[in-house]
């Protein structure tokens, strides 16, 4: 069943003025419920306008979103309930903590949700747990935190609204590889055991590949490429056309089997990699 | 959000952008004092013409010059309807208890071609200067303060930096209600306390990146030994030019003409039975 399904999307921006850009154009694709896409695409090329459609953030100037079936515009007056079933982390979503603590701060989302105080306190501590913010934290001010820990408060204020389709612009943008694989093994745990469908937009090819089962390619404000993992990651060359690449690891065993060994090239993470080098050389009798 | 113009600038290369910054102003400044010394409407219809002759050379879109007095209709009407009922005079017609006079009239029509002119003229001012440039030139023109230890790099510095931080923080506050939107947060309904208390989630965040960059800025500023003391050069000399003196003759000829039109009134709403 398709969960999130955009027809014909277009937006284009100071329509009428001499300013007038075209950033997204006919985007058409479907988002399986429970799915995990990731959005990839140069800096400019709309994703980051067309993630803020789904959630009705902005207001397409042509085309649909269509959510489990029905229109998101069909009554303006209910798009604030719609943005708590589609959860939005804008980039760099630190810089929106506003609250004396911690607790306030995550606890913004629920509390506009309108639901009762001890459901608030389950969720602010749950979606704090998720996220890896500690008990200790909750009472401090967001303006104390370091960087990585202020990202994961930002996170955990939208998780906390329990959103079925989570919807992640660059989350790891600016973070150290520690931190990166902390909030992505976070929204992974929120994907698994809510079944939240999710889409994340990544520069990291890696991320990608290790987490998402499909990917979306977008160029110049359209889709360039959609499907599955295997099957953009097998594209190297259209990839590098769009000045995008595929996972190191896959452009390494890409290599390999050029040199002539006899090792998989749908390979796209490192583990993948390492089990099918441990592969090839208990074959050949290296390793036992 | 995005709607906002703050003295736009309107790119091009006309006569009037190559004019001189501190030309520009002058002839702004003078075109304004020109303003309050007509007392006539065949000086006022001058002066129209003047202003659009330049708008013509500057190739501005005119809706564009219109579009500068909107936010000053409400005041426009105002002070027209004041000048209209409040000024003595032989009467006109009478609504209720106000008497409206042909001299009230005739102060409205005045007052409001003044002011439009104005506010046109100085719009002309920002649509063909950059913001980079109107600085300069203030800080050239108010040169000889500085041996009144007025500090006017440093006042020019503050200009240049929050000419260019307004789209910025413009920028930051529609990125901070997007994400506070994402979350819920409703800036359209409920009463003034309700809404002035929605407005805390993006003044908060808003205050903190500020003075965040302004941190950023200073320490950048202080990598580049940026000092207020001593003497300064620049980039871009500005040089006065033939066009420039041109310019200025032009509307300094213009004072000696109002006058003399003042004295010969040639056209007149007030019907000369009255007058």
């Amino acid at each position: 069943m398709s969960r999130l399904e955009v027809k014909g999307l277009t937006h284009v921006y100071s329509k009428g003025t001499p300013f007038e850009r075209t950033a997204i154009e006919d985007l058409n694709f479907t988002v399986e419920s429970g799915g995990f896409v990731g959005i990839i695409g140069h800096t400019g090329s709309g994703k980051s306008t067309m993630v803020q459609h789904l959630n009705g953030l902005m207001k397409p100037t042509s085309g649909q979103v269509l959510l489990d079936g029905k229109d998101i515009w069909e009554k303006p007056e209910e798009i604030r309930a719609l943005r708590f079933r589609v959860g939005l982390v804008f980039q760099y979503p630190e810089y929106q903590l506003f609250e004396e603590t911690v607790y306030k701060d995550i606890s913004f989302g629920p509390r506009n949700m309108g639901l009762e105080e001890r459901e608030i306190d389950a969720r602010v501590r749950e979606a704090a747990l998720l996220c890896g913010v500690g008990d200790e934290l909750l009472e401090r001010s967001p303006f104390e935190l370091s960087g990585g820990q202020r990202r994961r408060v930002a996170i955990a204020g939208v998780l906390a609204m329990q959103p079925e389709v989570l919807i992640m612009d660059e989350p790891t943008a600016g973070l150290d590889p520690r931190g990166r694989d902390e909030i992505l093994s976070h929204v992974h745990r929120y994907h698994e055991q809510r079944g939240a469908t999710v889409l994340l937009v990544s520069h990291s090819m890696e991320d990608v590949a290790r987490h998402a089962t499909s990917v979306l390619v977008m160029e110049h404000g359209k889709i360039a490429m959609h499907g599955s993992v295997s099957e953009v990651f097998s594209r190297g060359e259209r990839l590098s056309e769009l000045g995008l690449a595929v996972p190191q690891v896959t452009a390494v065993f890409a290599r390999l089997a050029r040199a002539g060994l006899p090792v998989p090239t749908d390979v796209f993470t490192v583990e993948q990699g390492e089990a099918a080098l441990r592969r090839l050389l208990r074959e050949r009798g290296v390793i036992s | 959000m995005k709607d906002i113009t703050l003295g736009q600038f309107f790119p091009g290369d006309t006569l009037i952008h190559r004019l001189d910054a501190r030309v520009k102003l002058v002839l702004v400044i003078l075109f304004i004092v020109e303003l309050f010394l007509v007392k006539t409407l065949c000086g006022f219809a001058f002066m129209g013409v003047l202003l659009a002759l330049a708008v013509a050379i500057s190739k501005v879109p005119p809706k564009m010059m219109l579009r500068s007095l909107k936010p000053l209709l409400l005041l426009l009407a105002f002070t027209s309807v004041l000048n209209l009922f409040y000024t003595k005079g032989d009467p006109l017609f009478t609504i209720w208890k106000l008497t409206a006079s042909w001299q009230g009239l005739e102060l409205a029509l005045f007052m409001m071609l003044r002011i439009s002119l104005l506010i046109m003229a100085s719009s002309l001012l920002t649509y063909t200067t950059s913001p980079i440039m109107l600085t300069d030139g203030m800080e050239r023109l108010m040169g000889p303060l500085k041996a009144l230890h007025v500090p006017v790099g440093e006042l020019a510095m503050m200009m240049t930096i929050a000419l260019r931080f307004i789209p910025l923080l413009v920028e930051e506050t529609d990125k901070i209600m997007s994400a506070q939107k994402a979350r819920g947060a409703d800036f359209e309904s409920g009463g003034v306390l309700k809404r002035a208390k929605a407005l805390i989630p993006i003044l908060v965040p808003l205050f903190v990146s500020s003075f965040r960059r302004a941190d950023e800025l200073a320490v950048a500023m202080e990598c580049r030994c940026y000092h207020t003391s001593g003497p300064r050069s620049r980039l871009k000399v500005m040089k006065m030019c033939f066009r420039d003196y041109v310019a200025l003759a032009v509307m300094l000829a213009a004072i000696p003409a109002i006058l003399l039109g003042t004295n010969q009134v040639l056209f007149s709403i007030i019907p000369s039975a009255l007058g």
